[in-house]
């Protein structure tokens, strides 16, 4: 078996719309090693969480090949998929719509169990408490509904739900994106707990950089379904060579008054991901542009040791 | 200095509701001078929308009612001041840029058409000459004026954003409120619309009331920042002084829970426990419960404002040295 958990080979997700077709995510190559986390950035509509429900196997992929534990789950059904759930989960962005609000707390924790484990009734009661108290939810708030809790606690119910089964690999989308920062706070700490107790990896999808700084040892960064960086976190905060990335991390307000940075700032807006011209999907906006850039499309290419980028012109700008 | 545009004293809001009394807003004072921009920040719940309300005089009631205080717009009081008066201003001397773009436009009439109706209803003019402001005002937030006649649903975003900064700027305000102006935006977009609200401001010499729960934010675009927690003004400062000196532990606890770009720390100490129910309010420092430096007196009693350095106000107990306790 090798040494990732998971490997994804040039997914691509391309839906069908009656003005054509959609390339949501189009060429994502990563490798993820057990109990790291690699996070996902992008503006919305990057295809950020289509690749993240992709991988769940929410969605079936339209090329490309995800390998998990070494096992080709590609296009995994049945049984095979079945046991996939127990070991691949998913944390949503919006814990007000993503819990049926008729459940209790302990009823929603219960149902993965029912449906994916050989524990006795009794044993599953233990583990809901076990879990409660891993979240840090309190026992008294077992038989509580969804409406009576605020977003954190919300939060809480849905990373118990996704620890439930022993996963290995969970899909973080947007978990903390709806909370206050006190409170954010609070569930990343979580996160990070969990993450080191169970050796978890995460693909944490996010739009906040400064989360995913703290979240992350690696960063994809994606546009417009493409994938135009990749690094670690504290490579990519040092150095971007992607001008998308660099016009991105400068545009982060940074609560500090001395290190005030010099702005970027892109003109125009994300162009239509329906039927996308050849080329960089960046150029329009992009302030190096070259003839080369509208012509060809970039290959992502590994710029420096596990600096991987795609543009025609990574490394000499910036 | 600039004179005072917008001066609130001791402004009290509440919503009776089912739940019992929620007091929302709780005694806030605060001053912004002409073409002066104030950050008002806080979390969900901390009364910040109220305060904007309750300055437009929109608060719904029932079941919401201002109880006391006075809020002056330069001699006016607006407290004082009747609906039709109040409809003068709104939108013409105050107006206010809400949060999601999304709904804040009317779906069925074209967005030229909403900038128009603005100038129609405060400016003395022809339809035709309001159609003409309405293209110029479409040029000036950056959208090409051929698109006048097109939908909300036709633009993205951050260019719906756009419009909505037209119609609030329309009328050359005095004071513009804007509440979460870019919270339903992506950076790179929060980026283009914190420029233009910053150059807009610049040559129409309007004051800003700026409402946020980014400390990134505030530190690119205000000079003077009031933090919130329930209902109260818990620290008030220049930027400099918030941000160099942060005084109230609510303000450092919220400082800390932010994760930073420059620097990794291995974890974030984020503010123990949660708002206290606004329905119940005890007698105490509404932050008493979550302070780590909550002393018995902070239970018992609400802290007075204290006076720091400069225009430097703190509301917390820690800072009453000297004083006698009773």
């Amino acid at each position: 078996m090798s040494e990732y958990l998971m490997e994804v080979k040039d997914l691509k997700k391309y839906f069908k719309t009656r003005s054509g077709m959609l390339h949501a995510v189009d060429g994502v190559t990563f490798s993820l090693r057990p109990g790291e986390t690699l996070g996902v950035v992008g503006e919305s509509g990057c295809g950020k969480s289509t690749l993240g429900r992709t991988l769940v196997k929410l969605l079936e992929p339209t090329e490309g090949q995800i390998l998990f534990e070494g096992e080709d789950i590609t296009y995994a059904r049945g049984v095979q998929l079945k046991r996939l759930r127990t070991r691949i989960q998913m944390i949503f962005q919006d814990p007000f719509s993503s819990l049926n609000p008729r459940k209790t707390v302990r009823e929603s924790i219960l149902e993965p169990l029912k449906l994916n484990s050989a524990l006795s009734a009794r044993q599953r009661e233990e583990q809901v408490l076990e879990l409660m108290n891993t979240v840090g939810l309190a026992q008294r708030l077992a038989h509580s509904y969804p409406h009576e809790l605020d977003g954190g606690r919300r939060q809480r119910i849905g990373i118990a739900r996704a620890l439930a089964l022993n996963p290995a690999f969970i899909v973080c989308d947007e978990p903390v994106s709806a909370l206050d920062v006190s409170i954010q706070a609070q569930i990343l700490n979580l996160m990070q707990d969990v993450q080191e107790d169970q050796h978890l990896a995460y693909l944490f999808i996010t739009h906040d950089l400064s989360v995913v700084r703290h979240m992350a040892n690696q960063i994809l960064v994606m546009y417009l379904g493409q994938m135009v960086e990749l690094t670690s976190a504290d490579v990519l905060f040092e150095r971007q060579m992607h001008p998308y990335t660099q016009a991105l991390l400068s545009a982060i307000p940074v609560p500090s008054l001395e290190k005030r940075r010099q702005r970027i700032i892109l003109r125009g807006e994300i162009t239509s991901p329906i039927n996308p011209p050849a080329g960089c999907r960046f150029a329009p906006r992009c302030p190096y542009v070259t003839e080369r850039c509208t012509a060809q499309t970039p290959e992502l290419y590994e710029a420096a040791p596990g600096h991987f980028v795609a543009c025609h012109r990574g490394g000499e700008v910036g | 200095m600039e004179e005072v545009l917008l001066n609130i004293q001791d402004l009290y809001t509440e919503y009776n509701t089912d739940h019992g009394l929620v007091q929302a807003v709780n005694g806030i004072s605060l001053k912004i001078r002409k073409g002066e921009t104030l950050g008002l920040v806080g979390e969900t719940g901390a009364g910040k929308t109220t305060t904007a309300l309750s300055i437009l005089r929109l608060i719904p009631d029932p079941p919401g009612r201002i109880r006391s205080g006075k809020i002056f717009l330069g001699d006016q009081e607006l407290t004082a001041c009747t609906e039709k008066e109040m409809q003068k201003i709104r939108g013409n001397r105050i107006s206010m840029i809400f949060q999601d773009p999304m709904t804040a436009l009317n779906p069925v009439l074209s967005v030229g058409d909403q900038i128009a109706e603005v100038v129609r209803l405060h400016e003395k003019c022809s339809r035709a000459q309001a159609q003409e402001r309405g293209c110029q005002l479409l040029e000036l937030v950056g959208i090409p004026a051929n698109r006048y006649k097109e939908f909300p649903h036709q633009f993205s975003g951050g260019m719906k954003q756009r419009v909505v900064i037209a119609i609030a700027l329309a009328c050359t305000p005095e004071l513009l409120i804007a509440d979460e102006p870019t919270t339903a935006l992506d950076v790179t977009i929060q980026a283009q619309v914190l420029e233009l609200i910053a150059s807009l401001q610049e040559k129409t010499k309007t004051a800003v009331l700026l409402i946020t729960h980014d400390l990134g934010v505030v530190a690119e675009v205000c000079c003077q920042v009031a933090i919130m927690y329930a209902g109260e003004i818990v620290e008030y400062g220049s930027t400099e002084e918030i941000y160099h000196n942060p005084s109230h532990p609510y303000t450092i606890g919220l400082f800390r829970s932010i994760p930073s770009v420059d620097r990794k720390v291995h974890r974030l100490q984020p503010i123990a426990g949660l708002m206290p129910d606004p329905t119940a309010l005890g007698d105490g420092c509404p932050f008493a419960p979550r302070c780590p430096k909550c002393t018995p007196r902070c239970q018992e009693k609400r802290p007075p404002i204290m006076q720091l350095e400069g225009e430097h106000q703190v509301k917390c107990w820690l800072f009453a040295e000297g004083e006698e306790e009773s």
